[in-house]
């Protein structure tokens, strides 16, 4: 790989930061700003979530028929897209990898994701979920910035292409006058080196969709939680009112 | 028809002092007029063990004790219960306030000196509560039997062993080699049935006591001492309705508080539904780093603050038992604060932060900096019983007024 091209790479990184390394081992995380109000993507990240993660992982504790109501899925839809194997539309959301062997192959079983943005918070799944890159030393060629030794394969490499950590010029900005960029040294960044099929935004935007799918199913009650709130907190201001009439009116004649 | 009551009510009378209670307890306990925002937290302490009882009364309907379906059920609960997720937050977030509001009580307590003679029995009733409350929290942490609940309760049994026979006891603790759905089981059949019993009963006491020697005020003043023609105490008023109504007014506006916690932040950043918590218990792996859910940082501070194991848990039990003696510490002359010097002003109000500072350390990983910061909070914070024992020695006090101030 030429340095130009290097370049090129690191430029697009710079506009959507990707990982840095900063010293002691404190990696920078992206942040997810999360929308569960965006069906369309949440679909997507269900979507991909079955297609490229479901193979190994569980969502054990959720349901096909709650996403499918949730996200405004029909049920046939649902079934011919989402739900593999001779699941229900009721059932849990399980997988037929027996545990044993997925815990031969991968070192360790992978994880049910039902909860995974509770644990890991959106921040970190966004930036993780971006940030594999080539390292030989790996079973799987792979390793991860914010998760070191990661026992995961890059699942999504075919679509986000192969990230390969080192140096490379970066683009910090452009010269006002002459237009040009203003590029500096940086160590440690990570750039890509083969093409996936999809660009660095198009990437960018899966992932995303796909960790706001997985903070909807952490907690699909989110949205109606905070809806139901302000009707609470309405009530309770409503309600303060005649307490406090009624509080001043007894205490009238206490001197 | 109210004669037909009134008859009713004396049959009922003549066989259950009812009418006598309901005089005694509410309409004819004579509460002092001047209370302040302070005395809303006893309530509202109430309240919150209402929420918690019937709350839990529902969730003990859908959780399953085991090691096997512990997690799961809970999940169960917060997806597929109708509204279940409302009632395990209302729990959650309910164990939070509950700590809260007698956090705050406490502290009311210790600003206008209402453990001091003749209400010390109301106060070691309180710390009863109090140990009964951590007991019981602790124990309900377990259940959903996270990676947190597990190793939260890894950390808090091996305490444990420092005492003799600390293997024997650990163990018998656990009722297994190890944390295991042994442990669990116990800890559910505590949690819902043996505490609760045991704190609605040092409830009563403590109310009981309380309505015995009577409230005591921001003054500290005792309001017996003036009375009218009919016995009543001057600065006195009827708990009920003036301080039914009164209470309402603070019990809506700490539910707006309650709520937007609920509602919007039920995880309270990490502090209460720790996000460790969300992974399965899973004792192979332990956690970066344990950390105690907030309301027992305080006293987890003091005890990460020695670097001796043993010489911390010593210090740790002793942050907890000195409280139980403080109406015999404080050795002054006046209740009220109001009334006591300025260096014993500005330590109050030391105290109080630095606990706050000790229970937000005590969720922190113990660095360098914060450890030495944690062993400066823990002398100020014994300390201030030193201070107690002899500030009346070097510190004189100003007059106490005959009669309750300000209020109303």
């Amino acid at each position: 790989m030429t340095l130009g091209m290097k370049k090129i790479f690191a430029l697009v990184a710079a506009f959507f930061p990707a990982v840095a390394l900063a010293a002691g081992g404190n990696v920078h995380l992206d942040e997810h700003l999360t929308d569960l109000r965006d069906t369309a993507s949440l679909q997507r990240g269900a979507q991909t979530f079955a297609n490229y993660c479901m193979g190994c992982h569980s969502m054990e504790h959720a349901r096909y028929n709650r996403v499918a109501k949730d996200l405004g899925i029909p049920e046939e839809m649902m079934m011919e897209n989402l739900v593999f194997a001779d699941k229900k539309f009721g059932d849990l959301m399980t997988i037929a990898m027996d545990q044993t062997d997925s815990k031969r192959w991968f070192g360790a079983t992978p994880p049910d994701l039902t909860l995974v943005a509770r644990v890991r918070r959106p921040d970190w799944l966004y930036t993780y979920l971006r940030s594999f890159y080539e390292d030989n030393s790996r079973p799987w060629g792979v390793n991860n910035v914010v998760f070191k030794d990661v026992g995961m394969p890059h699942v999504l490499a075919g679509l986000q292409g192969l990230q390969v950590k080192g140096t490379a010029q970066v683009a910090v900005g452009f010269d006002t006058l002459t237009g040009q960029e203003i590029l500096e040294e940086h160590h440690d960044v990570l750039y890509i080196e083969e093409e996936g099929q999809l660009s660095v935004e198009e990437y960018d935007k899966l992932v995303f969709d796909l960790v706001n799918f997985m903070v909807y199913m952490a907690e699909p009650i989110a949205l109606e939680r905070e809806r139901l709130g302000w009707w609470v907190l309405l009530f309770l201001a409503i309600f303060f009112v005649p307490v406090y009439f009624l509080n001043k009116e007894f205490w009238r004649d206490v001197k | 028809m109210s004669q037909n009551t009134n008859k009713i009510m004396a049959w009922i009378d003549d066989r259950l002092p009812v009418t006598q209670t309901y005089e005694k307890h509410m309409s004819k306990y004579y509460a002092p007029k001047n209370f302040n925002f302070w005395y809303f937290f006893g309530v509202l302490s109430m309240l919150m063990l209402v929420n918690q009882i019937l709350t839990g009364i529902w969730l003990t309907m859908q959780f399953t004790p085991s090691a096997e379906a512990a997690f799961a059920s809970v999940e169960y609960i917060m997806r597929d219960v109708e509204w279940g997720w409302l009632i395990r937050y209302m729990h959650s977030t309910g164990a939070t306030f509950f700590f809260v509001a007698v956090y705050l009580h406490m502290m009311r307590a210790i600003l206008y000196g209402s453990y001091q003679k003749p209400r010390e029995l109301i106060w070691i009733f309180g710390m009863l509560i109090y140990l009964a409350l951590m007991a019981e929290a602790f124990m309900g942490y377990v259940l959903p039997w996270g990676q947190m609940s597990y190793w939260g309760a890894q950390v808090i049994i091996s305490l444990f062993s420092v005492m003799p026979y600390g293997d024997l006891l650990t163990e018998w603790i656990r009722g297994d080699f190890l944390i295991s759905g042994a442990t669990l089981n116990r800890f559910f059949a505590l949690h819902v049935v043996a505490v609760p019993l045991v704190i609605v009963a040092l409830v009563v006491m403590h109310l009981l006591a309380l309505h015995e020697v009577g409230s005591n005020n921001p003054d500290g003043v005792d309001i017996k001492k003036h009375k009218d023609e009919n016995g009543k105490p001057l600065d006195g008023i009827p708990f009920h309705p003036y301080y039914t109504v009164h209470d309402l007014v603070g019990i809506v506006v700490f539910l707006m508080v309650f709520c937007t916690v609920l509602f919007f932040f039920p995880e309270g950043n990490g502090f209460m539904l720790e996000y460790a918590n969300f992974e399965p218990a899973n004792g192979l792996k332990t956690p970066e780093h344990i950390a105690p859910v907030w309301y027992f940082g305080a006293f987890y501070a003091i005890l990460r603050a020695v670097p001796d194991k043993l010489l911390g848990v010593i210090a740790m039990g002793a942050a907890i038992a000195v409280l139980f003696v403080l109406p015999w510490l404080d050795r002054s002359p006046v209740r009220s604060w109001r009334y006591k010097g300025l260096p014993s002003k500005i330590y109050i109000v030391i105290f109080g932060f630095n606990f706050a500072l000790l229970t937000w350390l005590g969720t922190q990983p113990a660095t360098e900096l914060l450890t030495l910061i944690a062993q400066i909070a823990s002398v100020i914070y014994f300390g201030w019983f030193a201070f107690l024992v002899i500030s009346p020695m070097i510190e004189k006090t100003k007059p106490v007024p005959e009669r309750v101030t300000g209020g109303h």
